[in-house]
């Protein structure tokens, strides 16, 4: 079962390899997930254990789902953290600086996601 | 990457007052501002009482303007629907870009959340890039100090060029310095336009800018604005230049093309470069203005959400607050009704001394259409104290931020059915429990951002069990179930859900295929704690909607449904009938008086209908009077006004009051007893008794006969009054005193009619098609004669379906009604869970994929 000893800090770079594994990293991380539109080996925001904190890397989809997500503040580069999965397991909340944010698997999914590093913090764009 | 220059270009120079200029009377204000922002609060602080809400053309969202004074001049404030930018992807951006594009008021109060700057000034950002004059509302300034944020207001005002003022919403704070801030640049001189620098495809701005401005039909103030759009590939922007440039097509080409050149350089799509930008920008205005002197902390709402939505409290907390509302707005709500109930039934008295009097056996037709009029708005009315608490209790779900926690918590299940998390509340409403209402159910559904959700939400919620549905349910359980009243009505209460849920699954699949759907993207707000004059102005403001919108139409309707059950009306001969016992019973009334001297009273006909009427009025004032001196107070009245009545009317000890008394009321009895039989055939021979007669062969399937069919069509006007036809229809023999349970069963049991028939019935009832003042409300809310004429039939067509199925079904096997019933249950519960749970085959379920060991 997932468990917050899944949690470890030891991260790779970031450098947007797209066959980066979620258990290199020790990061929460389910397989075996074949969802079509999104690169199926990248790590998602969907996969994410709650607890744990992650960068954005970049954004899947496009119209509506995508604006929302943008609008706010799903950016490239910003650090956010996934608090909780709803009772039944989705949505997900999570919390992008001071704004708090439920969505859905499904949604999240359209997040591709990396563990917050130093080469990501360098840029400058992560949060306060 | 693009680096920040300089922010927004134009000249900081301090506003400065023109004061040559005229004076100007009146100045249009519009209150922009992103979702939870406060900025109702701060538009109701502005306006005060003086505001009004209508809706945009084609959308449901609400237009809210109003209007202030400020140093003798007028302000019409517009309040924009919250919106998270000005992209035009929801209906709330599109309608405040069409509002600031046709209308373009005098000044933009941007409201903005003072604990979420980052977030907020994007907004910011574009409605400057848009030339318009922005003051900055920087709403929530108590809670921002809290949280220990500290913000640099002159820095942050002037990296903005806006006048940013701090208020607090909640408690007025900042009030006048707003005013003040608008008024003054109110009259500043208009603003060029801010230019936000897109680095990397500034050069691209540049050129579509120079083509629009080289066209004086697109060189207006917004053409900057509207070369970012056309690289933002946005379509309202592109049909609004396809009118207008001769060249649109080569423009639009050149556009696409400076867009994918973008793209292939910087492997990122223009828009969410330029979307990236304003989010840097904020990120770079902050750092300069901006501390955070707790970072790091957790906030208060974080913390009650670690309760809140704890995995194993969550769904605890929502039971008890769904239970706490029940009670609250429904079990106390109807023991309010009982207070109010009097001063409806006085208004009906009122009405019925106002009107023309009875006659004997006819009544003048203005006389009970009034009536009939003032019964079915009464009916309405009766409802309004549960829908003030009800609406109170929902604006402050709200207004505190738990709502969005419910949508959170239950989302998952709902969106199994196509339904979406804020569906909840309008079931709620409906009456998930035995006893709601549809109307503020359908009224509720206007917050779901989801289309197909939304219309499936709306089409469901009359499923529910309203209030009007219980006493049939109640009535039929008594005569069939006297034994398995609670588990009938278990099964009942709770057999609407499933087949809800059942039915949202089917038309998202079916009909509801082609609607949009809304990603579920959603901003938990920070618990707030809720105003009284803020809960109450929303509850009186839904209440008074409701009672405007339903009670004309429910006028309208009765006026129909009345024509429909007088006429033709009762021949010639069986008149003469009537007339002729009433004739008799007159003539018994004068023999009993014969040498008693009251006689002298009613000496006249004219003088013994006045009698009847007085006795009449004064029963039913009787039934209302509340304390024994109001009873007094009536039967002193009644002396004064009609002494030679007093005598028939009130309790005399003398032999001769006492016999006058008796004849009154053996007349009296005689004479309801005529009327009550001619209503019978009235209404069996009235053109809805036609039609009730010309569905047998349809309902037969189901075993519904003619009176069944009158009373299932007239609860169309309005449930309750499903059974008062009922009432009428099965009607007691002279000198019999029997219920109406008693009286229908018998009836029902001679022509052959079980138990299996009651299932049928409840089966139909409880899938029935919405009352008119629901079906007014989905008319409303979907804007569509065509969803509302669906709402009518599929549920008509579903509900005869199921019962006709059900009753032949059941018939030929030989199964009672409890039997039935509980096959039918434990079928649609089947079904239920059947859809609901995870299917292996389908790999869309999360949990069911294989999951990791921690490696």
């Amino acid at each position: 079962m997932r468990g917050k000893n899944s949690i470890s800090t030891g991260g790779g770079t970031c450098t947007g390899d797209r066959d980066r594994k979620g258990s290199r990293f020790g990061f929460g991380f389910r397989w075996g997930r074949s969802k079509l539109r999104t690169a199926s080996d990248a790590l998602t925001l969907s996969d994410v254990v709650p607890g744990t904190d992650c960068t954005i890397h970049r954004l899947y989809g496009h119209g509506p789902a995508r604006q929302r997500l943008l609008d706010l503040g799903f950016q490239p580069g910003r650090t956010l953290r996934v608090l909780r999965n709803a009772p039944l397991n989705d949505p997900i909340e999570v919390q992008l600086g001071d704004t708090f944010i439920a969505l859905r698997r499904q949604e999240a999914e359209h997040v591709e996601v990396a563990p917050p590093s130093d080469t990501q913090q360098k840029q400058g764009d992560t949060d306060d | 990457m693009s680096r920040l220059h300089p922010p927004l270009t134009p000249s900081k120079s301090k506003v400065t007052r023109m004061t040559d200029a005229p004076r100007r009377l009146s100045y249009g204000i519009a209150l922009a501002g992103q979702q939870n922002c406060g900025k109702s609060t701060l538009f109701n602080m502005l306006t005060g009482l003086r505001q009004h809400i209508a809706n945009y053309p084609g959308v449901t969202v609400d237009k809210k303007g109003g209007a202030y004074n400020y140093q003798g001049t007028t302000y019409n404030v517009t309040d924009l629907p919250g919106a998270y930018s000005l992209a035009a992807f929801s209906p709330e951006e599109l309608v405040s870009r069409k509002v600031l594009i046709t209308e373009r008021p005098d000044v933009v109060v941007n409201v903005i959340d003072a604990t979420n700057l980052r977030r907020s000034l994007p907004l910011t950002f574009q409605l400057l890039e848009m030339g318009f004059k922005v003051v900055v509302a920087l709403n929530m300034m108590d809670a921002a100090k809290r949280r220990g944020l500290e913000i640099d207001i002159s820095a942050l005002g002037q990296r903005l060029n806006s006048t940013v003022v701090p208020v607090v919403g909640r408690t007025g704070k900042g009030e006048a310095e707003l005013r003040a801030a608008i008024s003054d640049a109110a009259e500043a001189p208009a603003v060029p336009q801010a230019r936000l620098n897109y680095g990397p495809l500034e050069d691209a701005v540049a050129e579509l800018h120079s083509a629009l401005a080289g066209n004086e039909r697109t060189n207006d103030n917004l053409a900057r604005w509207r070369a970012v759009k056309l690289l933002e590939d946005d379509q309202e922007t592109a049909d609004w230049l396809a009118g207008r440039l001769p060249d649109a097509t080569a423009l639009f080409a050149r556009a696409r093309h400076m867009r994918d050149d973008f793209e292939n350089k910087h492997r990122l799509s223009a828009g969410d470069h330029i979307s990236a930008t304003r989010d840097r920008q904020a990120a770079e205005i902050l750092k300069h203005c901006f501390v955070d002197t707790k970072a790091g902390t957790v906030p208060v709402s974080e913390r009650i959400d670690r309760v809140v939505l704890n995995r194993i409290l969550a769904p605890l907390v929502l039971v008890a607050t769904v239970w706490a509302i029940y009670q609250l707005s429904i079990v106390q709500g109807y023991e309010l009704t009982k207070i109010t109930w009097p001063f409806l039934a006085g208004f009906r008295n009122m009405v019925a001394d106002v009107l023309p009097d009875a006659g004997f056996l006819f009544d003048p037709h203005i006389r009970s259409l009034g009536l009939w009029i003032v019964d079915s708005i009464n009916t309405l009315l009766n409802y309004v104290p549960i829908f003030l608490i009800l609406f109170a209790l929902i604006a402050i779900l709200e207004d505190s931020g738990y709502m969005a926690r419910i949508a959170f918590i239950l989302d998952r299940i709902l969106h199994r059915f196509g339904l979406h998390g804020q569906s909840t509340l309008p079931y709620i409403l409906g009456g998930v429990f035995a006893g709601g209402c549809a109307v503020p159910g359908v009224m509720a559904t206007k917050g779901i951002p989801d289309a197909r959700a939304r219309l499936a939400t709306i089409l469901t919620v009359p499923f529910m069990n309203c209030m009007a549905k219980i006493p049939l349910y109640t009535l039929l359980i008594n005569i069939y179930f006297p034994n398995e009243k609670g588990l009938m009505l278990f099964y009942l209460s709770t057999i609407t859900v499933i087949v809800a849920l059942l039915v949202a699954r089917l038309l998202t699949g079916t009909v509801l295929a082609k609607e949009q759907t809304a990603p579920f993207v959603m901003e938990l707000p920070s618990y707030h704690m809720p105003t009284i004059t803020g809960v109450l102005r929303r509850a009186f403001d839904r209440t008074w909607l409701y009672i405007k919108k339903v009670g004309t139409v429910v006028v309208a309707i009765a006026v129909v449904i009345y024509v429909l059950l007088q006429f033709p009306g009762v021949g010639a001969d069986a008149r003469e009938g009537y007339e002729t016992r009433a004739e008799a019973s007159v003539t018994q009334f004068y023999t009993a008086l014969e040498g008693n001297p009251h006689r002298e009273a009613v000496k006249d006909p004219a003088a013994l209908v006045q009698l009847i009427n007085v006795q009449a009025a004064y029963k039913a004032r009787r039934l209302n009077a509340s304390s024994k001196e109001a009873a007094r107070a009536l039967d002193d009245g009644i002396r004064t006004d009609y002494p030679q009545f007093a005598p028939f009317v009130l309790r005399d000890r003398t032999p001769e009051g006492k016999a006058a008394m008796r004849a009154l009321r053996n007349l009296a009895n005689e004479r309801n007893t005529i009327r009550r039989e001619m209503r019978k055939e009235r209404i069996e021979t009235s053109f809805l008794g036609h039609i009730g007669r010309g569905l047998e062969p349809v309902t037969q399937f189901a075993n519904f006969d003619w009176k069944i069919n009158i009373a299932l069509l007239s609860s169309f006007a309005a449930r309750e009054s499903s059974v008062a036809t009922l009432g009428v229809l099965f009607d007691q023999e002279e000198g019999e005193n029997a219920t109406l349970e008693e009286r229908m069963g018998s009836q029902q049991a001679s022509e052959g009619r079980t138990a299996l028939s009651a299932v049928a019935l409840m089966l139909f009832f409880a899938l029935y098609p919405p009352c008119l003042a629901t079906v007014i409300m989905v008319r409303v809310q979907t804007q569509s004669g065509g969803w509302m004429m669906f709402s009518i039939i599929f549920p008509t067509v579903l509900g005869l379906g199921v019962a006709s199925l059900v009753y032949t079904l059941a018939y030929s096997l030989g199964m009672t009604g409890m039997q039935t019933m509980t096959a039918v249950y434990l079928l649609a519960l089947g079904l239920l869970l059947l859809v609901a749970l995870p299917k292996p085959w389908l790999p869309d379920m999360p949990w069911q994929q294989p999951q990791e060991d921690s490696a």
